[in-house]
């Protein structure tokens, strides 16, 4: 039988899954890794970490270096993939490659959304903060007297303030939205979480966009400037579906694919950032740029390709973030009955909708909160454990004798 | 896989299991040392309430949701036996996220913990199952252990 030909463009965490997908089931078939990175697989949200020093370019490593070895995948790493062909079954690479495929996944992550503002091309030192690329280009920019002005005040924006923190002059950071992490928190908790920030030395103008740049300032649109040294965009992120969108796969808000992340193309797959998400809390179909989606995505697509697996249909918005030792977990939506307990930098709301939990905010006690999103993903109707008894700390012991024997292994008697 | 199982039929709630889990992963030999005066941070928790109580640590997953989700690799599973990195950990509490458990938790030093029945610790074998005084934890082969079902 011929080898079967597995491409993968993309090194990301959906590719990873991919590879570890594949040879849960076909251990002989050819893996090939297609980067633009020059990179070995590394943990994209951990540049900020890098920059802060809380670790290196080793440990920030997503796999071990042995990685590509020990799972036979051969890596072209530094190598743009230019087009793809659904019909010859290849695609072009900007060496001048072709590279045939059987299987092929589209795993292209997203690339930063920067809109278009007036005098953005003067500005000397401006930075986007996705890659590694992008993490050592900002550290060596930032000194210990650079003004820093970030524009956005999302999960991005945020990671990289706290990863400048301590090592810049000043950070200012600069978002249209009256709230910082618009699309984790809600208000309650985004002031609370504001405040902790504040005190780190981080100063926040809110409900304010920039209007106009110039090298080394940016005018607001309430007329005031704010002058910097640095500035970095971190507005947000759009997947990167221009390559499979060109070789006519069906995009909506991301890449569409079925519940095996196969899109329209045959024999071509898609996860991760460039895809989208049927979100089970919401029931709407948007992307959902989360490490563990891709993983699972990209694992769901390895197995369909080596001929076996699950439909993946369990996605949700889930984030898990830190931000100066201030612990942030959160999944789900948030439309429905909310139950908040708010003490100190402790902040808690469960939010119910139809008999189902359907999200939850956890700040600073985060312990145990898998219990509230196992309710959400497998859609536990809360009148069948004892809701009120874990919604101030979740534990097994809301669920019924039968299910917890079950849950714990041990057979009913 | 051998595999814990707890039966809350048999716990005492006498949380023995939390101390030697603690004491096991200590590094010492000395256990009044390593737990006196100390805030313990066991990796095998009890839940009670009302007279029911039973002890509740890795199930060690045969779909680790831990390690599918850890955003650093700092997670992985050999043999289905789920171990943490904590070198590689950064305490992001993803993996407390995806526990549908509840399982793993900060450590001393606020890194991420989890039972690796002690298998890494000179113990060689769980403590908690060694020395739970009414065999309400134990450590068997199979899904349905009959020791513990009745």
């Amino acid at each position: 039988m011929k080898t079967k030909q597995y491409l993968i463009i993309g090194n990301s965490a959906a590719a990873i899954g991919c590879v570890e997908g594949i040879r849960q089931l076909d251990k002989t078939g050819a893996v090939t890794i297609v980067s633009r990175e020059a990179h070995h697989t590394y943990s994209r949200p951990l540049i900020s970490y890098l920059l802060s020093g809380k670790t290196d370019r080793q440990r920030m490593r997503y796999r071990d270096a042995d990685f590509y070895e020990t799972y036979g995948v051969a890596p072209l790493l530094g190598r743009t993939a230019l087009s793809l062909d659904p019909a010859q079954k290849t695609i072009a690479l900007d060496d001048g490659q072709t590279l045939p495929y059987d299987k092929l996944l589209v795993a292209t992550g997203s690339v930063p959304f920067v809109p278009p503002m007036e005098g953005l091309d003067l500005v000397s030192k401006k930075f986007t903060f996705l890659s590694l690329d992008d993490a050592d280009a900002l550290a060596a920019a930032v000194t210990a007297d650079s003004r820093v002005l970030i524009v956005g005040a999302g999960l991005i924006g945020l990671k990289c303030a706290e990863g400048l923190s301590g090592q810049a002059g000043s950070l200012t950071v600069v978002d249209l939205a009256p709230q910082i992490l618009p699309s984790v928190l809600d208000e309650g908790a985004a002031a609370l979480v504001q405040a902790h920030i504040e005190r780190q030395g981080v100063r926040f103008l809110l409900s304010i966009s920039a209007a106009r740049f110039e090298n080394g300032a940016a005018h607001l649109t309430d007329g005031s400037t704010v002058p910097f040294d640095v500035l970095v965009l971190a507005v947000g992120v759009r997947p990167s579906v221009s390559l499979a969108r060109e070789a006519g796969a069906a995009v909506g808000r991301g890449l569409i694919t079925d519940e095996y992340m196969r899109t329209n193309l045959p024999g071509v797959y898609a996860a991760g950032d460039c895809t989208e998400s049927f979100d089970i809390t919401s029931g709407e179909r948007k992307p959902l740029a989360l490490l563990p989606n891709a993983y699972l995505q990209g694992e769901t697509a390895g197995l369909h390709m080596a001929g076996g697996g699950k439909p993946f249909c369990t996605a949700m918005p889930m984030n898990a973030v830190g931000f100066w030792g201030l612990h942030i977990v959160s999944a789900g939506s948030y439309a429905g009955d909310a139950y908040i307990k708010c003490e100190g930098e402790h902040y808690r709301k469960l939010v119910c909708r139809d008999n189902l939990l359907q999200g939850f905010i956890l700040i600073g006690d985060v312990l145990r909160a898998g219990i509230y999103t196992a309710l959400i993903r497998d859609r536990v109707p809360i009148d069948t454990i004892d809701f009120e008894l874990i919604k101030d700390k979740p534990g097994l012991i809301a669920f019924s004798r039968r299910d917890r024997q079950k849950k714990l292994g041990v057979k009913p008697a | 896989m051998k595999r814990i199982y707890v039966s809350e039929k048999w716990c005492l709630g006498c949380h023995l299991c939390e101390y030697y889990c603690a004491f096991a992963n200590s590094g010492s030999d000395d256990m009044a040392k390593a737990l006196m005066n100390r805030r313990i941070n066991p990796r095998i928790q009890v839940e009670e309430r009302s007279g029911i109580s039973f002890a509740v640590s890795c199930r060690h997953c045969e779909e680790p949701l831990c390690v599918k989700s850890c955003i650093t690799g700092a997670l992985s599973s050999e043999g289905g036996l789920i171990t943490i990195d904590k070198n590689r950990c950064v305490a992001c509490h993803t993996c407390v996220l995806a526990c549908p458990y509840g399982t793993i938790m900060p450590s001393d030093d606020g890194m991420m913990q989890k039972c690796e029945l002690c298998l890494k610790n000179a113990i060689g074998e769980p403590a908690c199952v060694k020395y739970c005084p009414n065999r309400a934890i134990i450590y068997e082969d199979s899904a349905a252990p009959a020791a513990a079902a009745q």
